[in-house]
């Protein structure tokens, strides 16, 4: 996917929103660290762009909910870094942003955590990639690329904000 | 990280400033409605508190609950060394049980490497007779940084009974470790021999050591660790080395003014600068809460390979 791709499939996940959102008060956007947040941000202003509507958007950093987190006996823990969630989560319709749906446990965890802040009216998940091979019953419901991969492969998304360019890779391993 | 956390000397700077960056975001929790996280889900934690404490015990405590971690605090005057058993035993006693971590508070130097030895619980140095007192120089350091962007290059001037403190060691190790300008000033019966060869510099006329200063940290006259006279009189201290309104003035105009607690007014400090503008010995404490997370949940992964 080159960076014409990522745009465009943000853009028609942005009109997506607003088709199937109406009452655009009660929304607001939740970046899951790390790609997640450019990818959140991307969204609200393509929405400003459209109707001129300011949507609240936030950071989550999933580390500390984690499930294989102290699992082995050798390493470093994983970097915690700062959520930031400036607003009320309470009966808002939360957008749930991040790059690449795989297994679903990062956004267990990040369900997890975000019910701490809160009870939203309702949590709604948006991925750029979604490339299967799902452990837990979790779907998303916006998808930007389903990109059929097998185990071995590894996906990276690269945005201009963190990497200096648009792209999305498969690679092997 | 290494296993325990006995003295400063067991971190590296990278490692120092991954617990500062870590600080960061554990704080934030401890502004969320709901103050707890599941990291340490199912982990105990034994708090042995050896010596009498407020802040450190409670600030270790909240920590650990806020990590979801299951603790226990055992103070002595509850416990079986009353009895005459030794810290070895109680030690062992203790790591029979199979907690994860132990956090020790003792008045003998080098209690917590004792425990190191014995013990496959990871053990947290809260504190070991006159020797260090990590924590709370990672707390300093976190709180420095806060307020001046940065730790490199500032002049952070001690003050007090250098003799007796622990939380000078670990600050000095610390703070020459990230690259301050460290000065240390006391009466020259409270200043520990040899000193100078921790790279700070020693000067017994605070109004030297206070000039220009980014950062004045106050120590507490330890009376009671004081065998023999030290000082002639609390009231002559004052005179001579407490951080009065006229002291503070010769320092940079932003400077801070920090305080390990427990305060003594009116002998290291006097109460208008404790209660003055440029204190941040409150925020020293509630630092210290997001500091001790971050050390609890750093050291209760795995272990370097090397």
């Amino acid at each position: 996917m080159d960076a014409v791709r990522i745009e465009r499939s943000l853009a028609r996940i942005a009109h997506e929103i607003l088709e199937r959102n109406r009452g655009l008060e009660a929304l607001a956007l939740v970046g899951i660290r790390t790609r997640g947040v450019p990818l959140a941000r991307r969204l609200a202003h393509t929405i400003h762009e459209i109707n001129q509507h300011e949507i609240p958007t936030g950071t989550l950093d999933i580390t500390l909910y984690r499930d294989d987190l102290m699992r082995t006996a050798v390493g470093a823990q994983p970097v915690v870094r700062r959520t930031e969630i400036p607003f009320s989560i309470d009966d808002k319709r939360i957008l749930l942003v991040d790059d690449v749906l795989y297994t679903g446990r990062t956004i267990r965890a990040a369900l997890d955590a975000l019910i701490e802040f809160g009870r939203p009216r309702a949590i709604q998940l948006i991925v750029l990639v979604d490339r299967g091979h799902r452990e837990l019953p979790i779907k998303a419901d916006y998808v930007g690329k389903n990109l059929p991969t097998s185990r071995s492969q590894s996906v990276q998304v690269h945005l201009t904000e963190i990497d200096g360019r648009d792209e999305v890779e498969i690679l092997e391993s | 990280m290494k296993k325990d956390l006995l003295s400063i000397d067991d971190l590296t700077s990278d490692e120092i400033y991954l617990i500062l960056d870590t600080t960061e975001a554990m704080r934030e929790i401890g502004q969320r409605p709901i103050k707890k996280v599941p990291t340490l889900r199912g982990k105990t934690i034994v708090n042995l508190f050896y010596e009498a404490s407020t802040r450190t015990r409670t600030s270790f405590e909240i920590a650990e609950k806020r990590l979801s971690a299951d603790t226990l605090n055992i103070a002595v005057a509850t416990s079986s060394v009353l009895k005459g058993e030794t810290l070895a035993d109680t030690a062992m006693n203790i790591e029979a049980m199979a907690p994860d971590m132990i956090v020790l508070r003792h008045a003998s130097s080098g209690a917590g490497h004792l425990l190191s030895r014995i013990c496959r619980s990871r053990i947290i140095n809260a504190g070991d007779g006159m020797h260090e007192h990590p924590t709370q120089a990672l707390l300093d350091a976190f709180t420095i940084r806060e307020h001046k962007k940065r730790i490199e290059g500032l002049k952070v001037t001690i003050v007090g009974d250098l003799l007796h403190s622990r939380v000078l060691r670990s600050n000095v190790k610390l703070l020459t470790k990230l690259g301050a300008d460290v000065w240390v000033s006391g009466p020259p019966t409270l200043v520990p021999a040899g000193i100078e060869r921790f790279g700070v510099r020693v000067s017994p006329a605070i109004d030297e050591a206070v000039a220009g200063a980014d950062v004045i940290m106050m120590l507490r006259i330890q009376q009671e660790r004081m065998q023999g006279a030290f000082i002639p009189s609390l009231r002559e201290y004052f005179q001579t080395f407490g951080m009065t309104r006229a002291r503070v003035a010769r320092a940079k105009p932003d400077v801070i003014i920090m305080h390990p607690g427990p305060m003594n007014r009116g002998v290291e400090i006097a109460s208008d600068v404790a209660d003055g503008p440029y204190s941040v010995i409150l925020e020293q404490v509630a630092n210290g809460v997001s500091v001790r997370m971050a050390v609890l949940y750093l050291l209760a992964g795995g272990v370097d390979v090397d």
